[in-house]
């Protein structure tokens, strides 16, 4: 075995630039395999971390009529909590239009409690505000609206009768976060001040559960944990991995291409090299695991270069994260202005077996053609 | 100087009775003479719908149905892209077909409250068809000229909890029973939409305002224009339009 790889390597080196050029293509796939999941791997992080903070705590308490896809049951899907649920915090949804420089947005208006802790809403900045109606927005619906801390814009809303109201609110907050769904065309009220515009006292559209909550099964409610509300984010970064991958898998085809060549170019040239390998003693199927060796060591060399210039880059990709354009930030799944990609051991590890095997086997094939080969015609030179 | 008795007992009558009938003529008579003179039994309407937008404006024509304010149907007629579009409101419910999906879709809830072809009238506003009336306690205010016009100012306070608007202020014709103008408030006081009628134009008998403009004031803009082509009042109308079955008939 030490033979054959001191054997292999010396051939590897000695055919020059071909073999070089076949490791700096196959480096080139190994090293965007990596990216590409450390990518997905460290927006999946991040993601989930954010909405966890941001959106969805330990879980919703849902009323039975109001559905989160369907904005129609916004009207009716509230109710009042049950007294003896505790380790929540609710949310009142209703629907309102604002006019920021008199053009007409639709918006949501969330009311929440000024106190709470579950989220990083943060709704201190009510309890500090002198304002009548105070708000907060998110940096989206700031950019959208065109609106400042400070300023005043005009809200209408409708009461639980469904007659208009309207009045100017003061935006006193503008928080910076990466969840879509909590900011793009969302307005942040004390639930207390929603409650009396709109007459619904004590009412909520969702409660959002905090770690001591305790699911019980409640009537008129339904309960929705983490795990359920981020699957949908899971599916999301799954198809996500799955739809870049075509692009990395069809780069390593190229690259066990450009070695699946070589080695048919090298059985073809050095026919008189192998029949020399079997003279001198040597059986079919050690000259056919040389040549494999040969094939495979393309990959080694491929993750020796790959980590010369990899290693750095993925440094520098950790510390400064790779940007990611507005327009994506706005899709309504929570994507971060920069994505740090996480490169893990697991990760590592296996993009090392799939180009280490699938080398192995692009090697193997023409070298199997040895096996079948007359040593003395090969010793020839012979065409066979 | 027998001449001179008669025109001042002549004079005295004629302000005796002007000051009689405005006397008599309450808040709750008024708007139940502008209901008589604005609405028949049935009514055909041929008219066109001015959009105003930012950069251009879009006129849309239709023709519509109505008997009493419970049952309505229109057509659109032009432009090419919302010809075939039908409406039918019977009581509360509202359906609209587009001709594009060859579907029916009955709107209700929320959808109710979205803007009809973008314009500054919702669904909703269509729909009302309670009387002023029912709805609003209502006093008049002042008298003021508008437009040459002397005009009674009504003032309207919701006395249900589910009005639209918790409150109206309309200006009306003291002599031909037509409003000239309408300010829609909310619970707050603040102002959110306003319509101008003009054209008034005597048809058939009564006075009507040809032109009208909703303004929703919150947005900029110079808001939405209905003016009448044409209308016939107390016409026959088979009772077969105002089923679900002429929203797909040709």
């Amino acid at each position: 075995m030490k033979l054959a790889l001191q054997l292999a390597y010396k051939n590897l080196i000695g055919a020059g630039l071909r073999t070089w050029l076949n490791v700096a293509v196959l480096s080139f796939a190994f090293v965007i395999i990596i990216f590409f999941n450390g990518l997905m791997d460290g927006w999946n992080q991040q993601a989930k971390t954010d909405t966890i903070a941001w959106e969805i705590g330990f879980g919703h308490l849902r009323n039975d009529a109001y559905d989160p896809f369907d904005p129609f049951t916004l009207q009716d899907g509230h109710g009042k909590l049950p007294n003896t649920i505790e380790n929540v915090s609710p949310v009142l949804i209703q629907q309102g239009t604002i006019y920021p420089e008199g053009r007409m947005v639709s918006v949501l208006l969330k009311g929440i409690e000024t106190s709470q802790t579950v989220l990083e809403i943060p709704t201190d900045a009510f309890i500090k505000s002198t304002a009548k109606i105070p708000a907060i927005i998110g940096n989206r619906m700031a950019k959208s609206a065109n609106l400042k801390v400070g300023d005043e814009v005009l809200l209408r809303w409708r009461d639980k009768n469904g007659t208009f109201d309207a009045s100017n609110i003061t935006i006193v907050s503008i928080f910076d976060t990466t969840v879509a769904g909590v900011d793009a065309g969302q307005i942040w009220l004390p639930l207390q001040t929603l409650w009396e515009i709109t007459g619904l006292q004590n009412e909520a559209t969702i409660a959002i559960a905090n770690k001591n909550f305790v699911d019980a099964s409640l009537d008129g409610w339904n309960f929705e944990n983490r795990a359920v509300m981020l699957k949908n984010l899971d599916e999301i970064i799954e198809m996500k991995k799955i739809s870049s991958s075509i692009m990395y898998l069809l780069l390593l085809a190229i690259a066990l291409l450009a070695i699946f060549d070589t080695q048919v170019l090298s059985i073809f040239r050095r026919q008189k090299e192998i029949g020399t390998y079997i003279a001198l003693g040597m059986t079919r199927a050690q000259v056919v695991k040389l040549f494999t060796i040969e094939g495979s060591l393309y990959s080694i060399l491929a993750m020796i270069a790959g980590c010369i210039y990899g290693v750095p880059l993925f440094i520098y990709l950790g510390k400064t994260g790779i940007g990611m354009p507005q327009a994506s930030q706005d899709m309504g799944i929570s994507l971060a202005d920069k994505i740090y990609p996480i490169v893990g051991v697991q990760l590592i590890v296996t993009t090392i077996l799939l180009v280490t095997i699938s080398a192995t086997i692009v090697s193997f094939l023409p070298a199997k053609k040895i096996s079948k080969m007359n040593p003395v015609l090969a010793l020839k030179g012979k065409l066979q | 100087m027998k001449n001179l008795k008669y025109s001042i007992a002549i004079l005295c009558i004629g302000f005796l009775n002007i000051s009689m009938q405005s006397q008599e003529l309450t808040a709750d008579k008024i708007i139940q003479k502008v209901d008589k003179n604005m609405s028949a039994d049935t009514q055909i309407t041929v008219s066109e719908m001015i959009i105003y937008g930012k950069r251009k404006s879009r006129t849309i024509t239709s023709k519509g149905y109505s008997e009493g304010k419970m049952k309505s149907f229109s057509e659109y007629l032009s432009p090419a892209r919302e010809a075939g579009t039908k409406m039918l409101k019977l009581e509360d419910r509202l359906w609209i077909y587009s001709p594009s999906t060859d579907r029916t879709i009955q709107l209700s809830g929320h959808m109710l409250r979205q803007s009809v072809m973008g314009s500054d009238m919702s669904y909703e506003d269509m729909m009302e068809d309670r009387k002023l009336i029912e709805i609003y306690n209502a006093t008049i205010i002042a008298t003021e000229i508008l437009n040459e016009r002397k005009t009674w100012k009504l003032e309207l306070i919701a006395k249900v909890d589910d009005a639209t608007y918790f409150k109206r202020i309309i200006w009306i014709d003291t002599e031909r029973f037509v409003p000239l103008k309408e300010e829609l408030f909310a619970k707050s006081g603040q102002l959110l939409k306003k319509t101008v009628m003009s054209e008034i134009t005597k048809i058939n008998g009564r006075w009507y305002p040809k032109k009208m403009n909703y303004k929703d004031m919150l947005k900029t803009g110079k808001g939405t224009d209905f003016i009448v082509k044409e209308i016939q009042f107390n016409p026959k109308i088979s009772e077969a339009i105002f089923n679900k079955s002429s929203l797909k008939k040709n």
